[in-house]
């Protein structure tokens, strides 16, 4: 069922321009707005929670249109990217914040906020300052105001963009967790990555335009324009689960295609990346340093604005890139067979 | 590296000689007045009395045109219109013009023949030789303190927040409550202590305005000039101990709320 819809929106404001976005969102997506800074994402976001007024279109809420309606009035929680937590106020205070808006009696914000804390894992930092707390630990309170107000969609606007590695991962699973309970969730990002882990659907926005909308596969597998090939750059991806053996870390893909990871990763579930600059073809097995070896079939030659894309199918799908005058040299031709190559730390793992 | 040692000290001396040129003649009346003087001089009614006057009209000056003054901060901080920078110009104004220039405008503002002593008299209020002709006095030449103060406290809340406040359900009104006025509280409080200040030792305006009753700096140049320099110095004194006093406590109130907020 569709839960949230934009029809046609445009805007223009301060130098940024929305060009007829129209997109839909379902219950329980996982929406990502995918875009380099300044494609208009935040935009789009502050748009539906009634920050910015479009100048034409409309936005259906469960078919309701509510484009005239008010911000306090629209089911909707957001959270920025530095989390605009008040500084002033407790972290009780700042979670209790839209409860008190609503005017909830008081021992129903005292077992809200005690709630939500315990689910968003800060139960023992309600009686801290802002100042005292971690970029992390913000976060974590910046979602608990948000989601006690229980949105119907929550927004999220570059959540992850001010963390360091080690608490991107913690918040993402929280966030995965957070969507698995129901929450239907729409979130801006400019990290591949970020959508690839977390995202049922992706809207890939350019220039204040959605250039493509689809699954994770139909986007990052056939890129309609070259923008959203470039911007995205990586069409090798698959979704694999880890296992160790004697010879390391290796991950196997729903094929059954068993490549060989970095030694750093752990057994888990995710995605491996492959740079199609990092795999080398040869027209005859070779013995090298690479670790990752497959026979396979020219399916396609594609030139594309990087390079030559040689599309090869090993039982599984690998996009290589390389120049013309390798091409020209090596002979290749559709239906020829090759072997491609390349080292198990070019091989980059995502978990989820 | 010689170099700039030689400008540092020329700097230094520099910078000391202004010091020394606020604090001698400070020092100079202080030393010349016997405690004993200021002793009596604090026993008799007619000083206390009109410190007194001074101290409350002037707080009830800045706390009456705060109601105002605040909300034209936060729109000059937020909105954008035509004219602002005029408007920004006009504020500034009673800081630029002779005080007592701004006491004849005043005057023709508030008495008997103008619109605002009409409607003063009718409830039987003349603001000439009235405490409220000088707080209105003690707030013109003062107010420019606060709206700046203010405007800078507002322009510093971060916008995101109150976008943030606004998406948790708060209406405007809450949001400026809650969240803007209490971040920029802290600056809003330094403008109400200057503004009151300024106000206290405001003489041009206020002398123009009322004679009688008589606020400190018109006692000491109404001493000064009917009785000399030796009996106008105790009173200077002991105003300036006051106020000091007074701004030392505000200003200690303040930072203690700082304090609790970290």
């Amino acid at each position: 069922m569709v839960h949230i819809q934009l029809n046609k929106i445009s805007k223009k404001y301060a130098g940024f321009e929305l060009k007829e976005i129209s997109i839909s969102v379902s219950e329980n997506d996982y929406f990502i707005l995918l875009g380099e800074s300044g494609a208009g994402k935040s935009m789009i976001l502050e748009t539906i929670a009634g920050l910015v007024w479009p100048d034409g279109g409309e936005i259906l809420f469960r078919g309701t249109n509510i484009t005239q309606q008010k911000i306090q009035q629209r089911k909707v929680g957001i959270v920025f990217q530095d989390h605009a937590i008040f500084p002033h106020l407790k972290v009780f205070d700042n979670i209790a914040y839209p409860l008190r808006s609503r005017k909830c009696e008081g021992h129903t914000i005292r077992e809200m906020v005690t709630k939500i804390a315990t689910q968003m894992g800060i139960a023992g930092l309600l009686d801290r300052r802002p100042a005292t707390l971690s970029g992390g630990e913000l976060q974590r309170v910046a979602l608990a105001r948000s989601l006690v107000q229980q949105p119907e969609i929550l927004l999220l606007d570059e959540p992850l963009a001010s963390l360091d590695t080690g608490l991107k991962t913690e918040i993402r699973a929280l966030l995965r967790e957070i969507h698995k309970q129901g929450q239907t969730i729409i979130h801006v990002t400019h990290d591949y990555e970020e959508a690839l882990a977390l995202g049922t659907r992706i809207a890939v926005v350019n220039k204040g335009k959605i250039i493509q909308e689809g699954s994770p596969e139909e986007v990052f597998h056939h890129p309609t324009s070259s923008f959203v090939a470039h911007f995205i750059g990586i069409r090798n991806y698959f979704r694999v689960k880890i296992f160790s053996d004697t010879l390391g870390m290796k991950a196997i893909t729903e094929e059954g295609l068993i490549i060989q990871l970095p030694e750093e990763c752990v057994v888990s579930e995710g995605f491996v990346l492959i740079r199609g600059e990092d795999i080398i073809l040869s027209d005859e097995p070779v013995s090298s340093s690479a670790t990752n070896t497959f026979r396979g079939t020219i399916t396609e030659i594609l030139p594309t604005p990087r390079g030559i894309e040689v599309c090869v199918d090993t039982g599984t799908l690998f996009y290589a890139l390389i120049t013309h005058s390798s091409l020209n040299r090596m002979g290749l031709a559709e239906g020829g067979v090759v072997w491609i190559h390349f080292k198990a730390t070019a091989a980059r793992f995502i978990k989820i | 590296m010689k170099k700039i040692a030689t400008l540092q000290l020329v700097f230094t001396l520099l910078g000391g000689l202004v010091l020394l040129f606020i604090i001698a003649p400070l020092a100079g009346l202080f030393l010349s007045t016997t405690p004993n003087q200021i002793f009596n001089t604090a026993g008799e009614e007619e000083v206390t009395s009109s410190i007194w006057l001074t101290v409350i009209t002037s707080i009830s000056g800045t706390i009456v045109f705060a109601f105002a003054a605040i909300p034209l901060a936060w729109i000059l901080a937020r909105k954008q219109f035509p004219m602002k920078k005029l408007v920004i110009g006009v504020i500034d104004l009673p800081v630029v013009i002779p005080h007592s220039a701004a006491g004849i405008a005043l005057l023709g503002f508030v008495s008997r023949d103008s619109l605002l002593g009409q409607a003063g008299s009718m409830v039987g209020l003349n603001f000439v030789g009235h405490p409220a002709g000088i707080a209105i006095a003690m707030a013109f030449v003062s107010i420019p303190y606060l709206i700046n103060a203010a405007r800078d406290g507002f322009a510093g809340v971060p916008e995101r927040l109150e976008k943030a406040a606004l998406t948790l359900g708060a209406s405007p009104a809450r949001v400026f409550f809650t969240i803007t006025l209490p971040l920029a509280w802290r600056n809003i409080v330094s403008g109400l202590i200057m503004m009151f200040a300024r106000g206290m030792s405001e003489f041009g305006a206020v002398i123009v305005i009322a004679y009688h009753p008589m606020v400190t700096p018109v006692l000491i140049y109404e001493r000064f000039g009917a009785f000399g320099l030796k009996y106008a110095r105790p009173v200077a004194v002991l105003f300036i101990l006051i106020s000091l006093a007074l701004f030392i406590f505000l200003r200690s109130l303040s930072k203690e709320k700082e304090g609790n907020r970290q």
